[in-house]
């Protein structure tokens, strides 16, 4: 069974040429990406974001945009490796972080 | 040569490979539009660790042989409609190739 | 929506903006990086863009055998100019009078970014990644790229490790140009292919 985000071939529409500027918070998913990613530290790897990603489904890959997907899956993967709890992830969500977005 | 980290490439640039038509499920980088089909290996890109295993936190090794396979756009697709000479080149871990004819 | 108004939301715009916050929070909690690693890295991306690709292109435009080098190894051929790319596995490729270059990956948005930066955000969706390898002359026609019809075209999806960048043609009329402005007639767009350089100048 073709996997939803295998897309080549498939019918699409036009090319919307989308230029987007990303928000802080985007770019800073982007950039804790590449830090966990790194030798130095090797959290996670680009495929298991890549299998988190796929396995969303296909309703939720489509609705969520593309940084939303990367923060989907880095969550996953950090609980996966049992670098955070998903206990201690829901505490600081509901506090709120004092600083926002430095 | 293999070796205890990668496998021994089995193809060199030219030889003529098939894709495994298999479709599993898991972390895949064969995409599905070029499985079953025939094309030329353009060149060995060296060995790498196998992406489907690393995908679930296992060292992918040993390392896999990654060719870039060059297809024939009209061999992908029954109703190509732009030019017969245009080509599609995709890289293929070598657990995916066959010898073709 | 949340029925109830004032509680905290479930969901809804914000909520993975949220969880980033959060998530980076907990990670300088745990000593796994610092915010300022995190500063720093977003400075470094957003330092990266096309004119880095450009550079590389003008130098093989002048060196002849500069240019072999690029076509043979193009990460090293970067380095070369001290463009720093880490593990990036550069592959470049050429086009010719005969034959035109276009990038894709079609499982995901693979992008050679440690030398060009963030891809654009079409080069992520749904109708390139699906449409390019099947019809791309149809998709360049929706970038105003039009090809010669004896003009083949090569597709290159990137699956795996390598990343790929086109070296476009260089156009006529630009004889004895410095290497500075020479870079400056390149495009981002016709480092991924979508897009052509005139053929003169």
């Amino acid at each position: 069974m073709r996997s939803h985000h295998d897309l080549g071939g498939l019918p699409a529409g036009r090319v919307e040429r989308d230029e987007h500027e990303y928000a802080q918070w985007e770019q800073r998913v982007d950039a804790l990406m590449m830090l966990l990613s790194h030798k130095d530290r090797q959290l996670l790897r680009v495929d298991e974001l890549r299998r988190n990603i796929e396995a969303l489904g296909a309703e939720a890959y489509d609705r969520m945009s593309y940084y939303e997907r990367w923060m989907h899956a880095i969550v996953q993967v950090l609980i996966q490796r049992g670098v955070i709890t998903i206990d201690e992830l829901g505490r600081k969500m509901a506090e709120g972080v004092q600083d926002g977005n430095r | 040569m293999g070796t205890a980290d990668a496998i021994a490439p089995r193809f060199r640039a030219g030889d003529r490979v098939r894709v495994r038509a298999a479709y599993p499920p898991g972390h895949l980088r064969t995409p599905h539009y070029c499985r079953g089909r025939v094309g030329v290996v353009e060149r060995l890109c060296g060995a790498f660790a196998n992406p489907e295993e690393l995908a679930y936190n296992r060292s992918g090794l040993p390392a896999q042989p990654l060719y870039r396979v060059r297809f024939r756009a009209a061999d992908l697709w029954s109703d190509y409609a732009e030019n017969g000479e245009d080509v599609v080149e995709i890289e293929i871990y070598q657990h995916w190739l066959e010898q073709a004819a | 929506m949340n029925d109830s108004g004032k509680l905290p939301s479930g969901d809804g715009a914000g909520y993975y903006r949220r969880m980033q916050a959060a998530v980076e929070e907990l990670l300088i909690l745990k000593r796994v990086v610092t915010a300022d690693d995190v500063d720093r890295q977003v400075e470094a991306m957003a330092g990266r863009d096309y004119t880095r690709g450009a550079k590389v292109v003008a130098r093989a435009w002048v060196d002849v055998a500069y240019r072999a080098r690029v076509l043979t190894d193009g990460s090293a051929a970067a380095a070369e100019l001290g463009l720093e790319i880490g593990p990036l596995r550069l592959i470049v490729v050429a086009n010719t009078p005969d034959v035109h270059n276009v990038i894709v990956c079609t499982l995901c948005s693979c992008y050679p970014r440690m030398l060009l930066g963030i891809p654009p955000e079409w080069y992520k969706s749904r109708a390139y990644r699906s449409r390019v390898v099947r019809e791309p002359r149809a998709v360049l026609a929706e970038f105003g790229t039009q090809l010669p019809d004896h003009v083949r075209i090569r597709v290159h999806d990137s699956t795996a490790d390598m990343r790929y960048m086109v070296l476009p043609m260089r156009p006529a009329g630009t004889a004895g140009w410095s290497e500075e402005r020479l870079a400056s007639l390149v495009t981002r767009d016709a480092l991924i292919g979508v897009a052509r350089l005139p053929e003169t100048v």
